[in-house]
């Protein structure tokens, strides 16, 4: 088991310098100005190349790329250009309040994606089977920034039950899980989770469908086991794989949805990187792909970790 | 124990002022909902375009000069602000000596001298200076791109040097707001002594002074909490009687989504949103909230290519492009959100001048003109023309230009849109027309300002902004507009150099450089609870009279 950990470990490495070198060469191959932000357009062109001496971009890209990735190893992801702050504490921030929202989002889209999906699989190609895998395609088709603006014009326009924007009534340093806060989640999150409960479903559907299809269930039955007692081996079976989509969908949420952070002005990671790339904001840009990217690699590594513990025939392979 | 009626009555009322003393100490709170999506930054030098003057820049600092926004009928032209008279010296014009208003006092008790505005000067122009800030550089130093120096003359009076004599300084003036020195070099004093670079220093007392800022505004920033809410405060000593505000404190929030700022509006959450969905419009009215509108000096126009072999060289043809828009129909198109242009300022502005070419809907007289130079529906014109999709001040790009494409068309134009990315626009916007980034398109559509004269007129005329020095995209100039502007630059008294300009002007708009289609009206809606509010004829608004229910 050690052994696989360190070897999976040891992979991280090339992945994480290819990371690097995307992540900042494709910043620096879109079009935009770095200095959009300090910088009005209409500038002239000798404070322009003044402005580009003074925050370094006159350099080679290789040199720029040499000295980011030096002082990334120390610790340092630079300071943002456009507010001055250091991008380590803006990308915490943006990180903590992400995680609230989809660590909530993967719960609801666990609970019902599971929910959908094995009443489906159970009752594959009954009317039962056909809601609920009509009600988890939605969940995988619908654009979710129109979804969320559709919650915010019935829950918040229409009935004024729930605020339609921003992490609570102080901002989310404020934050406090109590009612008052907690309503401010709920919509976001509401709308984040729609995707992973559709992808969760359909996995899950799949999955109890192929279990339940196997020689080994009849062989259960034939022992005298009841539905129930059948049910908790399809759920062992299936809970591997349906495991590792989760943990998949929520990496993909850590990262942040930038349309539904937007639409919910939730300060996440996704609304930060959002900015970033409008206002061609770089050190903050690199430093957020970087660290969601990190994250990512890391999730996949728990998750493959965690499922090798549950299914050992993983390690083998 | 027994209660006469008296006394029953007495506890009563005691009770019910309890019940109703915390509802009367009520603080009155107006929230914003800006288009921005950050905060613009606090510590004096906003960015985010005008829209950080206006929040973070207006409300809590002055500069020498300001902007009257009091009236929403008459054109808003410059006034004193911290300094009370200025003058050009006799012998030397590039020298300015500004005479500063006494008493006034930075949120931190501070005095207003002298040496805070040389101190201010320096923060952008003096790389030596311990609190110089690259970040505040370009925000500020593009805006008056011939101050040089500063010196005081005694601590209510200041020389200000140009590094040629430009009588537009007091204009531009208005863009550098005084921060307080004694703050910052508080801040300063205050970061650890582990810190031991200078330059490093100087940066995080920046930070820390634009959490905590310091002006001598209206309004005193007290929290920031940042890409998400910034609250200030009334300033209760203000200088100004009629600018004390009646509002106690102001949340200002980003909301880069219009959907989402309607959204807040209309369930409660804000009490003014900046730009609301076009679409949304009748909705917000129907909700009882009013909307605000007001042209500003901001203009929407196809800047025309000079260069060898453009279509645009014959001059009946610019005429005639004009002619053919009916902008009446455009603006019902919009919902009424725009204003219908007659030049790049409007007739009642200083600069105006009096063109002798009408820009109006004249069908009839663009197809004689298109006739005469030799176009026809049979042979038009054609025309390509560099657009975006969206981007800051555009408008609606798309609708717009389909609109033009239309109505060009029934005089001989065949419209060809070139519809790129907006930051690729703005680049070629300063590359030129001649660049093969411009993609053979002989018009651009990018909007502007017309807040200053040299953003207003000067770069798109003058043969020193060609590309890539300004935004002359078009290349077009010559000794007469030199000559204009010259004369403008070194005019130094008021009425005089608005009349100067007023002459550029006209030239400009008999000459048309350009299609002039909108200006933008800066829509904003407000809850009715909000009172006192006058929206200007500028791209600011001020909060400091305004009250709330």
């Amino acid at each position: 088991m050690l052994s696989y950990i360190l070897k999976r470990l040891a992979l991280t490495i090339p992945v994480a310098f290819g990371v690097s070198i995307v992540c900042f060469m494709l910043v620096h191959i879109a079009p935009g100005d770095p200095l959009t932000s300090v910088l009005p357009p209409d500038a002239s062109a000798q404070l322009q190349s003044e402005m580009r001496k003074l925050y370094g971009f006159d350099r080679p890209l290789p040199v720029q790329y040499g000295l980011w990735v030096m002082k990334t190893l120390q610790g340092d992801l630079g300071v943002s250009i456009a507010t001055g702050r250091p991008v380590a504490s803006e990308l915490g921030k943006a990180l903590g309040n992400t995680l609230m929202l989809a660590v909530l989002a993967t719960m609801i889209g666990f609970l019902f994606g599971c929910l959908f999906g094995f009443v489906a699989g159970y009752f594959r190609d009954s009317w039962i089977d056909r809601l609920a895998s009509f009600v988890s395609i939605i969940g995988v088709s619908v654009p979710h920034y129109w979804l969320g603006m559709v919650l915010v014009i019935i829950f918040s326009v229409q009935l004024n039950w729930l605020p339609a924007t921003g992490a609570g009534p102080g901002g989310s340093a404020d934050w406090a899980w109590d009612w008052v806060h907690v309503r401010h989640l709920i919509l976001p999150a509401m709308t984040m989770s729609v995707i992973p409960m559709g992808i969760i479903a359909r996995t899950v559907r799949a999955l109890v469908a192929e279990i339940l299809s196997q020689e080994f269930v009849s062989g259960l039955r034939a022992k005298g086991l009841l539905d129930f007692g059948v049910f908790r081996h399809v759920v062992k079976n299936a809970a591997p794989t349906a495991l590792a989509v989760m943990g998949l969908q929520l990496g993909y949420l850590l990262g942040g949805s930038i349309l539904i952070e937007t639409v919910f002005s939730w300060p996440g990671t996704g609304f930060l990187l959002g900015q970033a790339i409008f206002q061609r904001d770089l050190p903050l840009l690199q430093g957020t792909i970087l660290v969601l990217a990190m994250f990512f690699v890391a999730l996949n590594l728990i998750v493959d970790i965690v499922q090798s513990m549950l299914d050992p025939r993983v390690q083998r392979a | 124990m027994h209660f006469n009626v008296r006394q029953i009555i007495t506890a009563g009322l005691l009770a019910g002022s309890m019940l109703v003393a915390p509802a009367m100490a009520q603080e009155k709170v107006l929230r914003i909902g800006m288009t921005a999506a950050d905060i613009p930054r606090t510590h004096g030098q906003p960015d985010q375009g005008f829209e950080g003057n206006r929040f973070t820049g207006i409300p809590m600092y002055d500069a020498l000069t300001a902007w009257d926004l009091s009236s929403a009928d008459k054109a808003s032209v410059v006034i004193p602000g911290l300094a009370t008279e200025w003058a050009a010296d006799a012998n030397d014009k590039t020298k300015w000596i500004f005479k500063l208003r006494p008493g006034v006092k930075f949120h931190d008790g501070s005095a207003l001298t002298a040496d805070a505005i040389v101190w201010n000067v320096e923060k952008v122009l003096k790389k030596e200076a311990a609190h110089f800030d690259p970040s505040q550089v370009g925000v500020t130093v593009s805006r008056m791109p011939t101050l040089r120096t500063a010196r005081k003359i005694d601590d209510l009076t200041v020389e200000l040097t140009t590094s040629e004599p430009d009588s537009f300084l007091p204009i531009n003036l208005t863009n550098l707001f005084i921060a307080s020195p004694a703050h910052w070099n508080a801040k300063l004093a205050a970061v650890p002594a582990s810190v031991t670079d200078p330059v490093e220093r100087a940066k995080q007392a920046w930070v820390a002074f634009a959490a905590e800022p310091s002006g001598t505004g209206p309004f005193k920033g007290v929290r920031l909490q940042p890409r998400e809410r910034f609250e200030m405060v009334a300033n209760k000593t203000y200088w100004d009687p009629k600018r004390t505000p009646k509002i106690d404190r102001v949340v200002l929030l980003p909301l880069s989504d219009a959907n989402a700022r309607t959204a807040a509006l209309l369930s409660g959450q804000v009490d003014w949103v900046e730009a609301p969905a076009p679409d949304a419009m009748p909705r917000i009215r129907s909700g009882g909230f009013t909307i605000y509108s007001n042209p500003q000096p901001h203009v929407w126009p196809w800047q025309f290519s000079f260069a060898e072999g453009s279509p645009w060289l014959d001059k009946r043809v610019r005429h005639a492009a004009n002619l053919c828009v009916n902008r009446e129909e455009l603006k019902t198109l919009l919902g009424g959100m725009m204003g219908v242009p007659k030049g790049s300022v409007s007739p009642d502005h200083p600069w105006w001048g009096n063109p002798t070419f009408d820009i109006k809907y004249d069908l009839a007289n663009a197809k004689k003109l298109m006739t005469e130079a030799g176009h026809s529906a049979a042979k038009p014109l054609k025309v390509k023309v560099l657009t975006s999709a969206s981007g800051s001040g555009q408008m609606q790009p798309v609708t717009m230009n389909e609109y033009l494409q239309q109505a060009l068309k029934e005089c001989f134009f065949d419209v060809e849109l070139d519809v790129i990315e907006w930051n690729a626009v703005f680049t070629n916007w300063r590359e030129g027309a001649k660049d093969p980034k411009a993609r053979g398109a002989n018009a651009i559509n990018v909007t502007f300002a017309t807040m200053d004269p040299f953003f207003a007129m000067v770069r798109f005329v003058s043969t020193k902004t060609f590309p890539p020095v300004s935004n002359n995209w078009g290349f077009f100039g010559n000794d007469e507009f030199d000559g204009l502007i010259a004369k403008a630059r070194s005019t130094f008294d008021g009425k005089e150099r608005d009349a100067a300009l007023a002459n550029l002007h006209k030239r400009i708009v008999e000459e048309a450089p350009f299609l002039w289609v909108a200006h933008d009206v800066g829509p904003r809606a407000m809850s009715a609870k909000v009172k006192g509010v006058v929206q200007p004829k500028s791209w600011f608004i001020d909060i400091a009279p305004m009250s709330i229910d």
